[in-house]
């Protein structure tokens, strides 16, 4: 690991004025940047230590409806924050998906939101990687792909973004609260995350300095809590980064779709936000032949990018399984094996 | 006194019971789980200085170019060992004088034979200054392409598979047998390379004081581990020094000593001051042994009747370029099934890898996944039930040999697992089962089979004059429970409660202890102390014998029989005298004896050794999704005498894990073109997490063996994987239809268009 500065602000001004420097970064709880230094993929000249700003790690329900949660909120305790899961039970159950009881107990909301894919070619220093070295080359393509992006990717790069909890997020309209030199700003979560294009090093609409200081989910989300679900396929029952992944959400009115959100992970750059699908379900009858359709509306734009064109398949049938869970409704705890299909029955109804 | 010693027969001096058999928890399992005890890595002499390995990022070719002067410059960097600055080895480190000894890579040349050589070490006043000075070493390189898969390079007959087996072996004909036989099964399966992973990585704290030698180091061959270091820095053995008292795992990757483990020696050499290196998780992809990848063919001839006629048992597999190891996996096919005509054969390339190693059940493990698959498909091909068709083909003698096994409750394997998991209520055909909520079920069948080995061992037994006793042996720990269960064997051996003996273990200033490895650990260094504790107890017996004022005076013919810290007159055991006042009227403090425990040529040349399982797996597929999950395995087995059931059983139960991995998790992901291996990391390259494997259960059926070893112990430690990948595989196709031939199995393998 290379020699920096390591500085620890006392208010987020502090915390601004120190990351505007070039080179600097933010750390969180360090769980994917601390792992990027130790291998060489990240050198920053300058950590500034957000951990113990204060203020950054409460979860506020807003008199609107909405809910407001700091940048520093551990995914644990937002988990299991009994108000939060009632609320926007797809996401409690993505948290509690993701990685391990360890990590979650560490990992924050911020750093979550920005951690890096899990490319392994981004991992190997030793690899081309347009990502890390931009102009370098993606030695993922031709290499071992099978896990890279159906969507949005660009001969560039094909890397996917690995989080569980930035998918339910998208899915229901989060807003992103940021602090930079020149102010306060809000942005959709969705428009956070940027796809690779030719600039694939560029991965967030963030500026050099800008801090996440909370996420926000506005009170129409809470609307969707009966009907609501993240499911994810991955390659043992628990702690694995999804290959597939979907959150998808309904409002049922006298037993039509009355709005429907549907966002896949696992399969882009970014969470991947299905509009086109969304537009397929809305006023339909929940059912098999318009999951379908919505499935093959989510899909409609996927291309293999290598050895992966199976995951266009999979990612069909997860956004099929995903909206037939939603539809079935929420039950009323988190699954024990959060977001995994051996939750839940194969198409049939479950408890509420 | 040599007739004495006739009286007090080696395996009839105590009655086996009072400890052996027992359930006892590890005795080191408080330590263990509450950090106290010392791994290699925990040990911090004053002076330390911390040493990073650079290792190579091409996997051939030659390195250029080393910024040395830049790691230099770091302000906390001691020094910087490369090939062209290192303290001076007696011996070349490619030089090979015996069957166990493997080409290390200790900075030998500026070549590089596979991805995560070492190429350099960097020797710092901190790890962080050590790791820096090896990142800015920014090694250039003269590469050449990487070989890297089964297809690359040229392909050859092995000079021997495993340690020593012929390439090519053959019984009957199986040519024309396969030609005559009224149903053919051919197939071909695959498995990857693997990689031990033990939970502790390698690691050494070394310190030279003039030309001795003290060391710190995990090592499932505490001896051979010596004596490979004493040539290499052409010192005498007993200059060195090693302690090992636990393992974080070992799996067979420690079981001789490894190049970077030398290269940590030779750093403190080169420093004159203590120095500890400890391998990165990812540098344990390389130079520490793996299991090679294997593509196997059988091909069975059956008659009309669902008997085998023919096995033929094809491997090809890899070593590396410059040393020979050959994944024994057609061993199986020698032992399990009756057949009139096997034969096994190899070929193999040279690829850019680390040279393999034995990894936990070398040969067995991938080479009963690809038998018991194709078992399991010639009786579906013959519409039989996978286990009425192994019993079909049941042999009482082992095929290839001939010979008798010395003991073989494989049968009674089958009956017990069957009834436990309820085999029977399995439906032949594929894809019949589901559960109540939608899920495809399946139940699998795999036997298991891991030869019955013993290597070489010696033990020393005390009894002091104060009633307690010792007994000493090198004997290895790798988390197995040797600390727990050869001190059981060890009380029984000197006639004491497990209290009142002190068991010293895990150095090499004691009697050898052999290796760990073979599963033959506890048969081994058993026998070494059952021996010892036998011929200390023939002395204490001869001093009380022939001592008037002893009740035992005269005991003679009938001999004497130690327990509970006395010796008892076999014939009349109303007279018996305790250890503590036969030696304190002898005016004796202590007395001392050996033991060995070694094979018995005799009975190995009459009779085939092998332990022996049946078990049964259960998956659930989605039909849709096709994520599987392995919800149930049971394993019966027949392994001789079980020392302590509780150690034993977490044994198998850790064994029958790993083939829940083999069969669906664990794979190196290596790229074609650069031969570096993408997940060398613990949270990429998988194995199965408690949520993958609910309910485990493994049964020990009671086998007496007369012939293996006199305490009758056949080992445990590698057995639960063999079988039950094929096992959780055979689920697979009965819940799917869908027979994957290629391991891992996945999630696209069983994705069938809808
Ligand atoms: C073994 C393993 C398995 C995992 N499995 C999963 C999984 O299954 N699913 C999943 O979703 N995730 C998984 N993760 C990833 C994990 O969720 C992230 O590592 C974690 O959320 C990052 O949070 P952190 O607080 O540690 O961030 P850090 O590592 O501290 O930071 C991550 C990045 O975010 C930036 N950053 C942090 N906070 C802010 C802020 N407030 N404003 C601006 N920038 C900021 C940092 O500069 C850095 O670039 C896994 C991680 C590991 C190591
Ligand atoms: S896919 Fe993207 S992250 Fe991966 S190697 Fe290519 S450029 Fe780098």
């Amino acid at each position: 690991m290379n020699l920096f500065d390591y500085v620890r602000p006392a208010s987020v001004a502090e915390a601004i004025a120190a990351a505007s420097e070039p080179g600097a970064a933010y750390l969180a709880a360090g769980t994917n940047l601390l792992d990027l230094m130790k291998g060489g993929m990240s050198r920053p000249m300058r950590l500034v230590d957000l951990s113990r700003l204060p203020g950054l790690d409460r979860i506020d329900h807003l008199p609107d409806g909405s809910v407001r949660i700091g940048a520093l909120v551990r995914n644990a305790d937002l988990a299991h924050d009994a108000a939060f899961a009632r609320s926007y039970p797809a996401i409690a159950e993505a948290l509690l998906s993701g990685a391990s009881p360890q990590l979650r107990n560490a990992a924050t909301v911020g750093g979550n939101l920005l951690q890096r894919t899990r490319c392994a070619y981004f991992y190997d220093v030793a690899s081309a990687c347009n990502k890390r070295q931009p102009g370098a080359g993606c030695d993922a393509r031709g290499g071992e792909n099978r896990l890279h992006a159906v969507l949005g990717w660009s001969e560039a790069c094909i890397a996917t973004h690995p989080s569980d909890f930035c998918v339910p997020l998208v899915a229901l309209d989060a807003v992103v609260e940021i602090e930079g030199s020149s102010g306060r700003r809000e942005m959709a979560l969705e428009a956070l995350h940027r796809l690779p294009g030719d600039t694939p090093h560029r991965e967030s609409a963030l500026a050099p300095g800008d801090l996440i200081v909370a996420l926000r989910l506005p009170s129409e989300a809470r609307a969707f809590a009966p009907h609501a679900r993240y499911l994810k396929l991955r390659e043992r029952t628990s702690y694995a980064f999804a290959l597939v992944s979907a959150a998808a959400a309904f409002h049922i009115e006298d037993g039509a779709i009355g709005a429907a959100r549907l966002a896949l992970g696992g399969v882009a750059a970014k969470p991947w936000r299905a509009r086109a699908a969304e537009a397929v379900l809305a006023g339909a009858r929940p059912g098999d032949e318009v999951f379908r359709r919505a499935a093959e509306a989510a899909l409609a734009d996927a291309r293999p990018s290598g050895d992966n064109a199976f995951k266009i398949e999979l990612a069909r049938r997860v956004v099929r399984r995903a909206l037939a869970l939603a539809a079935a409704g929420t039950p009323a705890r988190v699954p024990a094996l959060p977001a995994s299909p051996f939750s839940s029955a194969p198409g049939a109804i479950h408890g509420v | 006194m040599a007739s004495e010693i006739r009286l007090v027969p080696s395996s009839g001096h105590v009655r086996h019971g009072s400890n052996i058999g027992q359930p006892l928890t590890r005795r080191d399992g408080i330590l263990k789980v509450t950090g106290a005890a010392r791994y290699a890595a925990d040990n911090s002499p004053a002076g330390l200085l911390y040493a990073v390995l650079a290792v190579s990022s091409i996997a051939r070719g030659r390195v250029t170019f080393l910024d040395v002067p830049a790691a230099k410059r770091h302000p906390s960097v001691v020094e910087v060992m490369t090939p062209a600055h290192k303290p001076p080895l007696a011996q070349d480190p490619d030089a090979k004088t015996n069957p166990f000894m493997f080409r290390l890579d200790l900075l030998q040349s500026d070549q590089v034979r596979y991805a995560h050589q070492p190429i350099a070490v960097v020797i710092a006043e901190t790890l962080e200054a050590a790791t820096e000075g090896a990142a800015l070493l920014a090694p250039h390189y003269e590469t050449l392409p990487a070989r890297v898969g089964l297809d690359d390079g040229e392909s050859f007959v092995p000079p021997a598979v495993g340690v020593g087996s012929p390439a090519v072996e053959a019984h009957g004909r199986v040519e024309p047998a396969l030609a005559r036989a009224s149903r053919r099964i051919e197939a071909t399966y695959e498995t990857p390379a693997q990689y031990h992973n033990p939970m502790e990585p390698h690691a050494i704290v070394a310190v030279w004081e003039g030309d001795t030698l003290s060391i710190d180091t995990p090592s499932q061959g505490l001896i051979m581990a010596r004596d490979r270091i004493a040539g290499l820095f052409g010192i005498a053995p007993a200059k060195i020094h090693i302690r090992s008292p636990f393992l974080g795992g070992g799996f067979g990757s420690k079981g001789l000593i490894s190049g970077p483990q030398i290269l940590g020696i030779m750093a403190a050499r080169l420093v004159g001051r203590p120095v500890k290196l400890v391998l990165r998780r990812e540098q344990m992809y390389g130079p520490v042994g793996h299991r090679a990848p294997t593509r196997q063919t059988l091909r069975l001839g059956l008659d009309g009747a669902g008997k085998l006629t023919a096995i033929d048992h094809h491997v090809k597999t890899a070593s590396s370029s410059f040393d020979d190891f050959f994944e024994p996996a057609a061993g199986v096919s020698h032992t399990l099934y009756a057949s009139p005509a096997i034969a096994t054969s190899y070929d193999a390339v040279r690829l850019d890898t680390g040279t393999p190693l034995f990894m936990r059940a070398p040969g067995e493990a991938p080479g009963s996944i690809a038998l018991e698959s194709a078992i399991d498909e010639a009786a579906a091909a013959c519409g039989m039930d996978p286990l009425a068709f192994r019993l079909k083909n049941y042999t009482e003698t082992e095929p290839m040999s001939g010979k008798p096994f010395s003991s073989k409750a494989l049968r009674e394997c089958y009956a017990q697992g069957a009834e436990r998991f309820g085999w029977s209520r399995r439906p032949r055909a594929p894809r019949q089962m589901r559960d109540e909520r939608g899920f495809l079920v399946g139940w699998g069948l795999g036997t298991a089979t891991f030869p019955a080995l013993m290597f070489e061992a010696e033990a020393r037994a005390v009894l002091r004059s104060d009633g307690s006793g010792a007994m000493e042996i090198g004997a290895h720990d790798m988390g197995q429970g040797a600390w727990t269960a050869l001190a059981q064997i060890a009380a029984d051996g000197l006639g004491l409660e497990l209290e009142r003996v002190e068991f010293r273990s895990g150095t090499s200033d004691l009697p050898d202890g052999g290796i760990a490895g073979g599963s033959a650990h506890t048969a081994t260094a058993g026998m070494a102390i059952h021996n010892a504790g036998a011929a200390v107890i023939a002395k204490l017996a001869a001093l009380a014998m022939g001592d008037e004022r002893s009740p035992l005076f005269g005991a003679g013919n009938a001999g004497v029989v130690a327990r509970g810290g006395r010796l008892f007159r076999r014939d009349d055991e109303e007279r018996s005298e305790s250890y503590a006042d036969i030696l304190v009227r002898a005016g004796l403090g202590e007395i001392d004896a050996r033991g060995k425990g070694a094979t018995d040529p005799a009975a190995q040349s009459a009779y085939a050794m092998h332990a022996h399982g049946a078990v049964f797996a259960e998956v659930k597929i989605d039909p849709d999704l096709c994520q599987m999950r392995v919800t149930r395995v049971v394993g019966a087995f027949a392994a001789g005498r079980i020392i302590n059931p509780q150690l034993v059983r977490s044994q198998l139960l850790g064994g029958m894990v790993w083939g829940v991995s083999f069969a669906l998790q664990e794979q190196a992901v290596i790229d074609a073109r650069s031969g570096r291996t993408l997940n060398a990391n613990l949270a990429e390259y998988h194995v199965p997490v408690n949520a993958d494997v609910p309910s485990l259960e493994a049964l020990t059926v009671e086998e007496h063996d007369p012939h293996v070893n006199a305490l009758g112990i056949k080992g445990v430690g590698e057995i639960g994987i063999t079988g039950s990948a094929a096992a959780v595989a055979n689920a697979v196709w009965h819940a799917t239809g869908i027979r994957v031939r290629r391991f891992p199995i996945r999630i696209e393998d069983l994705m069938i268009a809808d």
